[in-house]
């Protein structure tokens, strides 16, 4: 762990890149036309993804957090600035991303099994191959016992393993994830942010996560980004100085405090303008 | 179980009113039960009674097919391209909302009178409740759904029948049983007044002779056909979701 | 463009072209008369009143049908709710009832109560009553414990509680009873009148298609279709009203 002499700031700037950036985000501004107006969702935002990192976003409600999911994604496109996901432009939704969302989107109709192994079946991987990577999935996220189970006769944080494990299994070297744990009480919450970092550290995948939870971000991340208020561009990097085989007992230590003291003081002067502005 | 016995005794008590008012009113103005289903029983026995069956059944089953299929694609369509689905159901509840007794000079005028007026009548009634239905069940999807299956990179009709429509199913079998009955009415209103075969011909001539045990025949010979065939679909419906 | 301009574009646009289509003799004069003539014809027996008795008749049916099967399904409906057994009994009945073809009972109550009103209004309530049921049902199971709860917290009496607080949460659902209920009783009222009637809308239209008189039928459906527009519309601005409560 980094001494307690609080977390490592850097400029505002992204980080200039020595090795390529996984994925990278230039200028990127989105904006919505509703019928008697137009929203500026999101934007001007700069971004670097490291390949390997574990980058969280905290932002106050309505700042374009998820839109910036969905242009990484490739669900969306933004109006001007640049995408790229391994130096390609992102146009669809580019092989090698997976995502998860916030809502529970694990099939009803398909067992936990079928429900995994949905989008290799699609792809057309080998069978061998599908049997050989829904094993270890439903192994590694602990469904092995509720393997024949319906979605509905599991709990939300089952149901959200499930999501993960689907994710899984198409190997994926992005994972995106939209407050996956949103719906889920706190302490599950925490165990779930222990699955995460195993996930993380067995696949080595870059991993976004979109958190509106300033403790989950300061724990899980190597990197937090900021936003602010709508339209939402960052406003802090924090480095988070974390070893890689970190869990949630880094809650316990007081560098954890200083970094959530330092996510909160530019995240509040955002929340209260949401807060003051009615619903948001 | 109780929950069935307790839906018995409510049929029993049914049954008992009936005879009561049968009782109170008169053989002339009400049969009996018993007298119902025995009259019921001579009339099944007769191959005439048969035959005008089959001419509602034949006249039924087309009618409910075109629109079925013709509903549910309809309504599929106009589920998922929004706009045309906003612009088009409140003329389609208005349109439905019409007595559609009202119309039925026109539909004779065009198709005359014969099976394909029948079939005409029974379309009407069920194209577009199961139009509706099936456009909200796309609707009321999880949207979700839609963005795991843009992120899996689905192709368009992976999409269509391995996501969409397993997510809708349980909405379309509510669906299929809604447009059972209402295209059954529809043939039967039909044949009720346009037709010189089939029940609700039957039904209209023991009208104009006041044969009442004949009327309440027919009228029980349907309620049970329409209530069996209900029951079937939902324990079908439940049958096949495990939700 | 907004969803209603185009909405009126379409309809327009659909009524013109059969005008075209009647104008031009694609859709023969025997069949249809063209929509303009259909107005004039109205426009026609309106001021000369001879359909004045058949219009007021079919009308002050549908009104009674309409609220006596709001009142009855919804007094229905609470007791069926208060009573749990009971309505573990009869909702599977409930479930199958819109499978049977309810007009067959029509010459049933044709043989109870005579060729008259009373036998309309009893058909068109019989096929009205359980949509409230249903309706009354849903919205009572749809108002939110914890409603009921701050109703206690305000020690408020058991009929307070139910006008004030669960009336008022469970009034969108009742609505969409209302609305059925309205939709029902016309196509009781007026099938019933065209099947086997003596007078009203309903019978004037089936008299006039028997005697080849296209004018006076299509002058009548025509009113009919505007008034149902009309009320359909009127309870859909109430309805979306309510709807927005629902919001949350």
């Amino acid at each position: 762990m980094s001494a307690a002499s609080g977390a490592k700031v850097v400029p505002l700037a992204p980080q200039s890149a020595m090795a390529p950036a996984h994925a990278r985000l230039r200028g990127v501004t989105r904006v919505f036309d509703l019928p008697k107006s137009t929203l500026h969702a999101l934007g001007p935002v700069d971004l670097d993804l490291a390949k390997g990192e574990f980058f969280s976003v905290v932002g106050p409600s309505g700042c374009g957090k998820s839109t910036l999911l969905d242009i990484l994604a490739g669900l969306s496109a933004p109006q001007s600035g640049t995408a790229e996901f391994e130096g390609k432009p992102i146009q669809g939704v580019p092989d090698g991303v997976g995502v998860v969302f916030q809502e529970d989107a694990s099939f009803p109709w398909l067992n936990v099994r079928d429900n995994v192994a949905f989008g290799l079946r699609r792809a057309g991987v080998d069978p061998a191959e599908i049997n050989r990577r829904v094993d270890y999935a439903v192994g590694f996220m602990g469904l092995k016992d509720f393997a024949a189970s319906y979605p509905a006769q599991l709990s939300g944080g089952m149901r959200q393993r499930v999501c993960i494990a689907r994710t899984l299994v198409m190997q994926p070297r992005l994972i995106l994830l939209d407050e996956p744990f949103g719906a889920l009480d706190q302490q599950t919450r925490l165990l779930m942010g222990d699955e995460l970092l195993r996930l993380w550290r067995e696949t080595s995948a870059t991993i976004l996560l979109i958190t509106h939870a300033l403790d989950e971000a300061a724990m899980l991340s190597d990197r937090v980004g900021v936003m602010s208020t709508r339209p939402g561009t960052f406003i802090d990097f924090v480095e988070t100085g974390w070893e890689k085989d970190r869990d949630s007992r880094v809650v316990s230590t007081p560098h954890f405090g200083d970094i959530t003291a330092r996510l909160w003081e530019k995240l509040r002067v955002e929340a209260l303008k949401i807060m003051s502005a009615g619903k948001g | 179980m109780p929950r069935s016995a307790g839906t018995l005794i409510v049929l029993l008590a049914i049954i008992g009113l009936w005879q009561g008012l049968h009782l109170l009113v008169g053989a002339s103005s009400l049969a009996s039960p018993v007298q119902t289903v025995s009259k019921l029983a001579s009339l099944l026995a007769t191959g005439e009674f048969w035959l005008n069956i089959s001419e509602t059944m034949r006249a039924f089953v087309a009618a409910f097919a075109i629109s079925l299929f013709g509903g549910i694609a309809l309504g599929i369509v106009l589920g998922v391209r929004k706009l045309a689905g906003n612009v088009a159901e409140p003329i389609l509840t208005t349109l439905y909302s019409i007595p559609k007794v009202v119309l039925y000079p026109l539909v004779l005028l065009c198709f005359g009178l014969g099976i394909s007026a029948k079939i005409a009548f029974g379309v009407m009634h069920g194209l577009i409740p199961i139009t509706l239905f099936s456009m909200n069940a796309i609707r009321q999807m999880k949207p979700v759904y839609r963005r795991t299956s843009q992120v899996m990179r689905l192709t368009p009709s992976q999409n269509a029948f391995t996501v969409i429509m397993p997510a809708i199913l349980p909405e379309i079998i509510s669906c299929v049983r809604l447009g059972f009955s209402l295209t059954l009415l529809g043939v039967l209103i039909g044949e009720m007044f346009a037709s010189q075969r089939g029940l609700g011909f039957l039904l209209t001539s023991a009208i104009n002779i006041g044969q009442i045990d004949t009327i309440m025949a027919i009228a029980l010979l349907l309620t049970v056909f329409a209530v069996t065939c209900n029951i079937l679909m939902m324990r079908f419906d439940r049958r096949l979701t495990h939700r | 463009m907004s969803e209603k301009l185009l909405r009126v574009i379409v309809v327009v646009a659909m009524i013109l072209l059969v005008e075209l289509l009647c104008r031009v003799g694609v859709i023969p004069r025997m069949v249809m008369i063209a929509p303009s003539d259909m107005v004039v014809e109205l426009g026609k027996i309106l001021a000369s009143g001879q359909f004045s008795a058949d219009i007021r008749i079919t009308f002050t049916n549908i009104a009674i049908s309409t609220v006596l099967s709001i009142l009855v399904g919804f007094v229905a409906g609470v007791i069926i709710y208060s009573l749990p057994s009971l309505r573990d009994a009869i909702e599977p009945l409930l479930a199958s009832y819109y499978a049977v073809p309810t007009f067959v009972f029509y010459p049933i109550f044709i043989t109870l109560f005579g060729v008259g009103s009373a036998s309309i209004i009893a058909i068109a309530v019989l096929l009205a009553v359980v949509s409230m049921v249903t309706a009354t049902l849903n919205g009572l199971d749809r108002i939110p414990r914890v409603l009921r709860k701050t109703g206690q917290i305000y020690r408020m009496s058991r009929i307070k509680t139910a006008l004030l607080i669960e009336l008022p949460a469970a009034t969108p659902y009742l609505f969409t009873g209302v609305k059925l209920s309205v939709a029902y009783s016309f196509i009781g009222v007026i099938a019933s009148e065209f099947i086997l009637s003596g007078a009203g809308i309903g019978y004037a239209i089936a008299y006039a298609y028997n005697l080849f008189e296209n004018g006076h039928m299509y002058a009548l459906m025509l009113l009919v279709l505007i008034v149902v527009t009309v009320v359909n519309t009127l309870l859909n601005i109430v309805d979306r009203r309510l709807q927005m409560r629902r919001q949350r």
